[in-house]
């Protein structure tokens, strides 16, 4: 009997890249998120050049205004249009949301790379560090360091990210762990590619979609993080202004002019939800295994 | 099974160990003279000298930390400087208070948590599915000071129904548990959904299903059980986030337990009182842990077989 | 035609399609075969054919939104399948048919005992108690050959080698005396010695107790083995159907006998030092070549096989192939077969 051969059908694999891009444009709800923190961050940038009212004045003839065509949320204690404080604070809540978080990102990364490839004593030593740092509670962990460095907004970064690398370790860790066992690795040992150049050419670009997606996840995180420590008053000084110490000095006048503290706390809530929009869309569309 | 209790103890020894070394060295390391800072206006640099020759400040700092150690398992923390009182005393005052406040938080986390969680997964893809789960993303949205605030506004201060401060009886918890509870509800509906999704994925729900079984049955007798596991381990975990928002919650709403000690003590730079509220915070974590390890093993009877034959850890 | 009592399962014209993300799958396409009493009855194909999915369709285990299931007629024993609801078909499943799975490694649930499980079917149908249930799950467990079969009652999924928790989802599946037994690929995940033991195990189990067994495989030397009648599916229909002999025999789909002709034998010689195997590969179900769906990879394709799909016709004594070698069309003579391009 003769067989004949037919042509199978060749099938394109599209990059993961683009698909991913691709993806994440079809999620309506990511795609707000997006577009939220987009406008967010523009009119954080330009605020001077759009809201005439100036965050530091002081004027108490004008105390506690509603809300009206000049005051569109009305204004504080101190006579100061609230909105116009609250964009202001939003460049010092965006920036210490994403700054420790990058910077969380890198030493997790690190560590995390090279504890699951070196695995050993160093494994041993760096994942029980990274386990004590998630088991105690990041808001007590930050404060004690704050109490110790001082309260001002480096320090922030700092604490923020000592709390923030150990989930990222553990994460990248398993990441490396699965990879070191895929043939590629192994090929390349086997071509004597040094252990220190295997990590960063072959494993390091593996995780970064792992990456993309924690680091989306984590600025909530770190927002939430640094408007608890303002609110306490171990984060954010006066006369800078984060949400957190918005709500806190809000706080006294809850009775008389409530806008005052919930506007921020509003700002804190709708920042971190498209965030987190972003970083859902970003994990769906990226790793479609760590959906649920 | 006792031994793997004893064991896992033992095992946590190092690690109630090194956080503590490491929290107590960042503590005393502050730049600056904790105890000028304390005393300010008053003393005098005799005084001073004495009061730290009282306190040890001198001594290398290894020497401290074991010190500190063998005094606090006698029950001896030091003296708060604020308030001049011993720092055990007060904090074994605060602790039921954080206690009662935790597992009111805990026990609104589950009876909103788990069956919205549940609800969402058999309902998937529905308009509830996505409310329910719209509505967890929001409450771990929320910063926690803010829903306290917004909370105690409109129902403490607008509708009166609630006390709006202060800890003078068990209605006084209510709103702070609402309040804490909320948070981790949305963490909880989220991983309880996700958890019995996958679980219903797995062959032996299909076997269930074959065999004849009713689909309530087939969730309740078989994916539950399964799907729990991992949630249950949360709870156990949800220690430490309770911790850290007892913290605010205290002092939003005037309730005198261990987390408004530990701002109050930062707040007025009280060394030993901070030391002391973060070392007992760090004991119920590591307790926290050792639960949802015992739990885990108690639900999953793979993990019990393990311990059997020699330990997992 | 077999007389109602001695037919066990009648399936007529079953379909079931799945609308997908982009199109549209008709993994079962228009399959019909009976189920004699007391008869093997095999289901072999690649991956893909269908020969899981028409096991699940008939289970009614399909998942509900994505799939949809019609048949002009489902007859199990006398009670028309297609006539009840789902309830009604989940009184039937487990009771008078029931099904046995690949995975015995996760087919079983971990955290449950292993005698709750296995007599779980008889606590849903029969209404029976802890104890009633435990004294009949000991029988079973003797009837399959499970060794300490007291000691094994209370053991977890995970106590228990892969073959031990197939013989006791074999036991699940029989546990209700159902008249059919249906068991898709139930050795495929276990090493060779085990292998043969669970399909002895089967043999043994019909004639002890006379079920009627649907064997679905991909591999013919189980077919050779154990069953009396063969059904071969290709894409989602049944490209031959006829009883083992004529199927060994007289192979008469291009694709059976591309299956045959790929088994290496020990006993022939190849002189070229190449595998023979089917060239191609199965067709996605979403784009479909037009006419015979086989016609791709067939060595004996005519022109008439890319215009019109082939009915099943008949080879011989009940021997029925999808092939235009093997029918007419209704206006022209018989076509010539053997065309090489």
């Amino acid at each position: 009997m003769t067989v004949t051969a037919s042509s199978p059908e060749v099938i394109a694999e599209p990059s993961l890249l683009r698909e991913g891009i691709a993806a994440f444009a079809r999620n309506r709800v990511a795609l707000v998120g997006l577009a939220f923190i987009v406008v967010l961050v523009v009119v954080a940038l330009f605020i001077p050049w759009i809201s005439h009212h100036d965050p530091y004045r002081v004027a108490l003839d004008e105390q506690f205004l509603p809300p009206s065509l000049t005051y569109w949320l009305g204004t504080d204690n101190f006579g100061r249009d609230v909105l116009t404080r609250i964009l202001y604070g939003a460049r010092i809540s965006l920036l210490v949301g994403t700054l420790p978080s990058l910077i969380s990102l890198v030493i997790g990364a690190a560590l995390g790379i090279l504890s699951g490839y070196v695995g050993g004593k160093t494994d041993a030593i760096i994942m029980r560090l990274a386990d004590m740092m998630i088991a105690f509670p990041s808001l007590l962990l930050a404060m004690v360091v704050m109490y110790t460095l001082g309260a001002n907004l480096l320090n922030i970064f700092i604490a923020l990210a000592l709390v923030g690398w150990a989930s990222v370790a553990r994460v990248v860790r398993s990441e490396t762990l699965a990879l070191k066992g895929k043939e590629f690795i192994e090929a390349a040992r086997a071509n004597g590619t040094s252990r220190l150049t295997t990590m960063v050419k072959h494993i390091f670009p593996n995780v970064i979609p792992t990456l993309i997606v924690l680091f989306s996840l984590s600025i909530p995180d770190a927002i939430m993080w640094e408007s608890s420590l303002s609110f306490l008053g171990v984060g954010v000084q006066p006369p800078e202004a984060s949400w957190g110490l918005l709500v806190a000095k809000g706080k006294e006048y809850l009775l008389q002019a409530p806008i005052v503290a919930i506007a921020p706390g509003i700002a804190i809530l709708l920042t971190v939800l498209a965030f987190n929009f972003i970083g859902d869309g970003l994990r769906d569309a990226l790793d479609p295994s760590m959906k649920d | 099974m006792l031994m793997f209790v004893v064991r896992r103890l033992l095992a946590s020894i190092p690690v109630l160990i090194g956080i503590t070394a490491i929290l107590f060295v960042m503590l005393n390391v502050v730049p600056g003279d904790p105890v000028a800072l304390m005393m300010k206006e008053h003393a005098s640099p005799d005084v001073i000298a004495r009061v730290r020759a009282q306190m040890h400040l001198d001594d290398p700092i290894i020497v401290r930390y074991f010190s500190f150690l063998w005094n606090a398992l006698q029950g001896n923390m030091g003296i708060s400087i604020k308030l001049n009182r011993p720092v055990t005393n007060l904090i074994a005052g605060a602790f039921p208070n954080t206690l009662m406040l935790a597992a009111a938080a805990a026990l609104v986390s589950w009876v909103i948590g788990i069956p919205a969680g549940i609800i969402s997964a058999v309902r998937r893809d529905t308009v509830v599915d996505h409310l329910f789960m719209g509505f967890s993303l929001v409450g771990v949205s929320m910063p926690i000071f803010w829903s306290a605030l917004l909370f105690q506004y409109v129902f403490a201060m607008q509708l009166k129904w609630l006390p709006v401060a202060g800890f003078y009886g068990p209605k006084y918890l209510i709103l702070p548990a609402i309040v804490l509870g909320w948070s981790s509800a949305g963490v909880i509906a989220r991983l309880t959904r996700s958890s019995l999704l996958e679980v219903m994925r797995h062959d032996y729900i299909r076997t269930a299903r074959a065999k004849g079984l009713r689909e309530g049955l087939v969730i309740t007798r078989h994916a539950l059980k399964n799907a729990m596991i991992p949630v249950v381990t949360i709870m156990a975990i949800q220690v430490a986030s309770l911790l850290s928002g007892a913290v605010i919650t205290e002092a939003i709403f005037g309730i005198p337990g261990v987390g408004r000690i530990s701002v109050d003590a930062i707040q007025s730079r009280d060394m030993p009182l901070l030391q002391g509220s973060v070392l007992f915070a760090t004991v119920l974590v590591i307790l926290g842990n050792l639960v949802a390890d015992i739990l885990y093993s108690v639900l999953d009877p793979r993990i019990r077989s393990q311990m059997r034959k020699g330990g997992a850890s | 035609m077999a007389q109602h009592n001695e037919t066990v399962l009648s399936v007529s014209d079953l379909r079931t399609e799945f609308h997908g993300g982009r199109g549209h799958i008709r993994a079962v396409d228009g399959v019909s075969f009976d189920v004699g009493r007391g008869r093997i009855v095999g289901i072999v194909g690649e991956s893909g054919s269908g020969k899981s999915m028409t096991a699940l369709s008939i289970m009614g285990l399909v998942p509900k939104p994505a799939g949809k299931v019609t048949a002009q007629s489902i007859m199990l024993d006398g009670t028309e399948l297609t006539s009840l609801g789902a309830d009604g078909l989940r009184r039937v499943r487990g009771r008078d048919m029931a099904m046995v799975f690949q995975e015995p490694m996760t087919s079983l649930n971990p955290v449950r005992k292993v005698w709750e499980q296995v007599g779980e079917p008889l606590a849903i149908h029969k209404g029976m108690n802890s104890r009633q249930i435990r004294a009949r799950v000991l029988e079973m467990f003797e009837l399959v050959g499970i060794p300490e079969p007291k000691a094994r009652l209370d053991a977890y999924p995970h106590e228990l080698s892969g073959g031990l928790r197939q013989r006791a989802m074999i036991a699940m599946g029989l546990i209700c005396e159902p008249k059919l037994l249906i068991a898709d690929e139930p050795t495929t995940a276990l090493d060779v010695t085990t292998q043969a033991q669970i399909l002895r195990l089967m043999l043994e189990l019909r004639d002890r107790v006379g079920t009627s067994i649907i064997m679905i495989t991909h591999d013919l030397g189980i077919i050779a083995e154990m069953c009396d009648e063969v059904n071969v599916m290709y894409a989602g229909q049944i490209v031959e159907q006829g009883n083992v002999f004529d199927l060994f025999d007289r192979p008469s789909h291009p694709y059976t006998r591309g299956l045959l002709a790929s088994i290496p034998k020990t006993t022939e010689k190849r002189t070229d030092g190449r595998m023979p195997s089917i060239p191609g590969m199965v067709p996605n179900l979403e784009r479909l070549p037009p006419g015979c769906r086989f016609n791709p990879r067939c060595g004996d394709v005519m022109a008439i096989c890319h215009e019109a799909e082939p009915p099943l016709g008949e080879v011989g004594g009940g021997h029925l192939a999808r092939c235009w070698l093997h029918s007419r069309k209704a206006d022209g003579p018989a076509p010539a077969a053997g065309a090489v391009l």
